[in-house]
């Protein structure tokens, strides 16, 4: 089956594709590839090193909390560190990570040669870097931001947050909201206008519909955020009265418009993860997918009932109870279309033969663990209940349950899944199997007992909790237990290493999987694959064991060597009906995210001339960007 | 197709900061506006401006898709003077009002989403400034105009938002 | 402080709310973790020859959507509201209150005011909080600087003291005790100690007690002590605190009439003795670093002159 359905390899390809789309040798292929691959892997590494370091963050924070009346840290501290923690992994880990495979991912499994806007590609990389090393400067001057991750006001006006702390926090949010927004747009337009012919809507990969709702979650809701930011700014820096009671203004204010931006987000970074599941899960099963429309419903239903919920993070702001009852029923009713994703997943196991590799593994565990995470959420969904566990540990076990549950267990599967794909390499099983059993075990023993310690009263962000209230040996305990999920996490960043020099070669499908991705070289080609594929089903490679009889997906459909080239295709069918000319590596990326970063420190400096030469460069940038290199306006532009 | 994602994203921004507007306004204790109803004699006129200015790069694209590159010219020149005096006549309606951006609640949000929106037509302006002067060197024609076209809908879209800034603003105290 | 152990009218209505999401909560985790489990041990055994339903038949497995992800979640999950929705009006609906009580936080202590039909407050503390037990008694929540939320969780649930607006909360012990609660929204540098207790008693012992708090400052006999009166009213003391009956009238921190009638000190940070009192009026920033409690330089003879003098004022 995998033998009629493999590519020439690479090498065989005409040279004059590689001249096309190889990226630049040196500095300047550096700063100016457009490759969504390199892309993709950048982010992916940068992601990483962000989970690396808010889970220094956080361990820094357990060694605190491990016994009662600590004094590791201060609490000024300990405030800083609970705070870039979950910024941290919240925004620059969670939905980078996603975004890391999604960009490398997502031409390869539609077919395309490479997203629809390249550039707007490596503009989305950049600001992401950037704006994480604009957040972390702030450790330089020791004011790292310090009033939580959601930062309510009014304690972060400039009344009683002086420093820079604050500033840090909403111009960096504002800068990574760039990053964030702009990749959205790309998948976006990616999704409808650059598939390969025939790769219908109903034959993409849930992974894919993961990654587009949440692009469109992205889209509506990040300027929230930008809004509150903004507020935040004008009211710490000009005197503005938005959050103030004494000015007319009302701290409610900044709760609305960050958790109508947060809730969503909190989808954004978890819909594709289960993309994830839902792609490796039947691989592994050797069967496709059990009931793929209700799964592709459920995540787009999520992703527009996420808008509706966000005022059960208020419940105990003094709201009305008909404005409670409302919330509390429709974070009930979200529940289900991820019951379905579930009972989908248990099925196709069910009716599966499952290989046990350690993908699998960490699938398997994903399960249970999203389970847990999401009746804890059910729990706090009940308004009345909810009086007595929200701002305890219970939430922290909850949003941890369903932030490493579904995101870091998807993400591990995602790694050992399609990192051979990238590297073209095997990771070592034996490592994995230790890799996801001291993730597991190391979880449930650090984050499990968070939930009775919220039950026992526990409040969270608290630095420190004298003895007699009988809160230290779970404390303990968790300390302990996160330790073991740390080195569960070291256990795989030495596999990733190892893999890289001693793994086993991979060969294009060494999973036997069915998309589009494993009909080409590990790694692919720049060019991703030498001939257009033309899809006739939505398991391209298993055709002929799925329907003998059945159409059957070409992978030698055209060469299209003729320039930098790929199909556009109609957005419902994906029937060919344009050739777009894809750009050439170009640096205006790099420097318009340079100019924005002189842009947001003379903010923060209050230097507004530098604020005013980094918005001029910006300006400069985007026309250089968008200025015709023949002079003459072509036919579509690809950003 | 990235044009509407980016007028999208954009118009939502708008959309939370007129929640803002009326939020701020359903929980204030005194009279809303704190100043009184904001004067109209400026922002009528000045409304009309805009619109006529939607008008002239409506006329303008029209023209360069039968392929008259010099009515392009014509409705670009033109929306770009009226959209220079909207933002003049906006910066004396600022310079009469009674308040400042610090002085309360109501000031903070009319200056902030007027403000964004001025700023929102100023980048307009560039792009239209901009797309004049490729006019000018003949980059356009009847079947390549994807520049006018993405500037026009984003001229567009500044002149909705503005509509509805104006009925939030400076209709509705009017009526509650 | 756990309020599964509850001991007040609407604590008890939410730890029922709270057992059946518990029992829901654990029987659909059990249930998951079989089915996975058992889905595993059946592919294993599909592995080794004993069948398998064909991947071709996309038919197949569709009644575990229907039934696993629509019809037993959403029956679950209707039963749960109509639950939630009954204890929503249930714990919302208290009336008549006995006493009302206006609390606002501060970073990081909580100042009680006990109101006077004829809204006069007489009865000003901090941190402590007496009520009668079996009534109903109304909180009105406030905050003198940034959001601050106020539990008492074995009474009830919390609700947020927000600058510039007041909301209302319910307390109704069943039995007499002392029921310890905690700030829970983060408000800074002290957060975690920013403690609350609660005291239910018999109306008797109660209305005894708001006498005595209402009664102003007693002048000390003891030598000591009274040099430490004036101690404090030299001192920084006064500018901050007040002591109704002397001339100190500062409202930057708690009122200390009565203050040696509470049992612990600087909201729960430490208990009140002779020897704790020492230390928080010498060094607060040692015990509880960033408060508003500044170090105080006294000689050794005035810091106990006012320990003394402090320690009358029950």
């Amino acid at each position: 089956m995998s033998a009629s359905t493999v590519l020439p390899s690479a090498a065989s390809a005409p040279g004059r594709l590689h001249r096309l789309w190889d990226t630049a040798p040196g500095l300047y292929g550096v700063l100016a590839t457009v490759d969504h691959k390199i892309i993709g892997k950048r982010y992916l590494v940068t992601a990483l090193v962000f989970l690396l370091l808010g889970g220094m963050e956080a361990g820094a924070l357990r060694l605190q909390l491990a016994q009662a009346d600590q004094h590791l840290l201060t609490p000024e501290l300990y405030d800083q560190l609970f705070t870039m923690h979950g910024m941290t992994m919240i925004f620059w880990y969670a939905a980078p990570v996603l975004s890391g495979f999604s960009n490398y991912l997502w031409p390869l499994m539609l077919g395309a040669r490479d997203m629809a806007c390249p550039r707007a590609n490596a503009l989305s990389y950049w600001t992401f870097l950037m704006s994480g090393v604009f957040l972390y400067t702030s450790v330089l001057f020791g004011q790292m931001p310090d009033r939580g991750w959601f930062a309510y006001a009014p304690m972060t006006e400039h009344a009683f947050s002086p420093g820079l702390n604050m500033d840090f926090y909403a111009i960096g949010l504002t800068f990574l909201s760039i990053s964030t927004t702009v990749g959205a747009i790309n998948f976006i337009v990616t999704l409808f206008k650059t598939r390969a012919p025939g790769m219908s809507l109903d034959r993409l990969p849930i992974f894919v519909w993961g990654t587009l709702t949440t692009s469109f979650a992205v889209v509506f809701a990040t300027p929230a955020l930008t809004a509150a930011c903004l507020l935040l700014f004008l009211d710490r820096r000009f005197g503005t009265h938005f959050y103030d009671a004494a000015g007319g203004g009302n701290q409610l204010l900044w709760q609305h418009l960050f958790w109508s931006f947060g809730h969503p987000w909190v989808y954004i970074v978890v819909l594709p993860a289960m993309g994830i599941v839902s792609d490796v899960l039947p691989t592994f099963c050797r069967r496709p997918l059990v009931g793929y429309t209700f799964v592709a419903l459920a995540t787009v239903s999520t992703g527009i009932l996420g808008f509706g919920v966000w005022v059960h993070h208020m419940f105990a702001t003094g709201l009305p109870a008909t404005a409670l009852s409302f919330f509390s029923a429709a974070s009930m009713v979200i529940t289900i279309p991820s019951a379905v994703a579930v009972s989908a997943w248990i099925a196709t196991i069910w009716h599966g033969r499952p290989v046990f590799r350690t993908p699998m593994l960490f699938a398997l565990g994903f399960i249970v663990l999203f389970v847990i995470g999401g009746v804890s959420g059910v729990a706090t969904a009940a308004v009345s209940f909810d009086w007595q566990l929200t701002d305890t540990y219970f939430v922290v076990a909850h949003l941890h349950y369903v932030l490493i549950g579904i995101n870091v267990f998807a993400v591990m599967a995602g790694f050992y899944y399609w990192l051979p794909k990238i590297t073209g390499r095997l990771l070592d099983e034996r490592m994995g199997r230790w890799n996801f059993w001291l993730m597991f075990l190391g979880f449930g023993v650090g984050f499990f007992p968070m939930h009775t310690l919220g039950l026992a009263g526990m409040p969270r962000r608290i630095y420190t909790y004298h003895a007699g209230l009988g809160w230290q040996s779970q404390n303990l305990f968790i300390t302990i237990g996160t330790g073991v999920f740390a080195l569960g996490l070291l256990v795989f960043v030495v596999n990733c290493f190892w893999s890289m020099r001693h793994g086993a070669l991979a060969g294009d499908n060494p999973w036997d999987a069915p998309t589009l991705e494993w009909a080409t070289s590990s790694p692919p080609p720049s060019f991703n694959f030498a001939r257009i594929p033309i899809v006739a089903s939505r398991h391209p490679l298993w055709e002929s064991r799925l329907e003998p009889h059945g159409p059957r997906s070409r992978i030698d459909g055209p060469l299209m060597d003729a320039g930098r080239d790929t199909f556009g295709v109609s957005a419902l069918d994906a029937e060919a009906n344009e050739i777009l000319r894809m750009p050439e590596d170009t640096v205006w990326p790099f420097v318009l995210s340079l100019s924005i970063l002189v842009a947001f420190y003379g903010a923060l400096a209050g230097v507004w001339a530098a604020f005013g030469l980094g918005a001029a460069c910006v300006l400069v940038a985007i026309i250089g960007w968008f200025w015709p290199r023949d002079g003459a306006e072509p036919e579509g532009v690809a950003a | 197709m990235v044009m509407v994602l980016v007028i999208a994203t954009e118009a939502m921004l708008f959309a939370y900061l007129l929640f803002s507007y009326f939020y701020l306004a359903s929980s204030a204790t005194g009279k809303w506006p704190p100043s009184g109803r904001p004067e109209l004699t400026l922002v009528i006129p000045n409304t009309l401006i805009l619109l006529a200015s939607s008008g002239s790069i409506w006329w303008g694209e029209r023209g360069i898709r039968r392929g008259s590159p010099r009515r392009l010219v014509l409705g670009l020149c033109t929306t770009l003077v009226l959209g220079i005096v909207f933002l003049s006549i906006q910066g004396i309606e600022y310079a009469h009002k009674p308040f400042r951006l610090s002085t309360d609640a109501y000031s903070s949000v009319f200056y902030t989403i007027t403000g964004l929106h001025g700023t929102h037509v100023f980048v307009g302006l560039l792009m239209v400034a901009v797309t004049l002067v490729r006019a000018l060197r003949g980059h356009f024609s009847a079947s390549r105009h994807l520049a006018v076209s993405n500037t026009a809908m984003y001229w567009h879209f500044v002149d909705a938002v503005w509509l509805v800034v104006f009925t939030s603003l400076y209709v509705s105290p009017y009526f509650t | 402080m756990n309020y599964f152990h509850p001991h007040g009218t609407i604590a008890t209505l939410e730890s029922h709310l709270g057992w059946w999401l518990m029992l829901v909560s654990a029987a659909v985790v059990l249930v998951v973790v079989v089915l996975v489990l058992a889905a595993s041990v059946r592919g294993l055994r599909a592995e080794r020859g004993a069948g398998g339903s064909s991947p071709r038949d996309t038919r197949t497995g569709m009644r575990w959507i229907y039934v696993g992800g629509l019809i037993v979640p959403a029956t679950i999950l209707v039963l749960t509201m109509g639950f939630t929705l009954e204890n929503l009006n249930a714990t919302t609906h208290l009336t008549g209150a006995a006493v009302t009580i206006r609390v606002v936080g501060h970073r990081w202590w909580w100042e009680v005011r006990y109101e006077r039909p004829g809204g006069i407050d007489s009865v000003v503390t901090a941190n402590e909080i007496h009520i009668p037990v079996g009534q109903p008694v109304k909180v009105l929540l406030s905050s003198a600087d940034v959001v601050h939320s106020f539990w008492i969780p074995q009474l009830a649930g919390k609700t947020d003291a927000n600058p510039g607006s007041v909301n209302v909360a319910w307390l109704e012990a069943d039995t007499p005790g002392t029921y310890r609660g905690q700030c829970t929204e983060y408000c800074g540098l002290q957060h975690a100690n920013m403690a609350a207790y609660v005291i239910a008693e018999p109306a008797p012992a109660f209305n005894a007690w708001l006498a005595e708090q209402r009664a102003s400052a007693r002048t000390p006999d003891d030598p000591i002590a009274a040099r430490g009166a004036s101690v404090f009213l030299r001192a920084p003391c006064a500018s901050c605190h007040t002591i109704r009956g002397t001339a100190a009238a500062g409202a930057i921190g708690p009122d200390l009439t009565h203050v040696g009638s509470r049992s612990t000190l600087a909201a729960g940070a430490l208990a009140n003795t002779r020897g704790g009192l020492e230390g928080w009026i010498a060094n607060a920033q040692a015990i509880k670093p960033g408060s508003q409690m500044p170090r105080m330089y006294l000689s050794p003879g005035d810091l106990r002159a006012v320990v003394a003098y402090i320690a009358t004022l029950r």
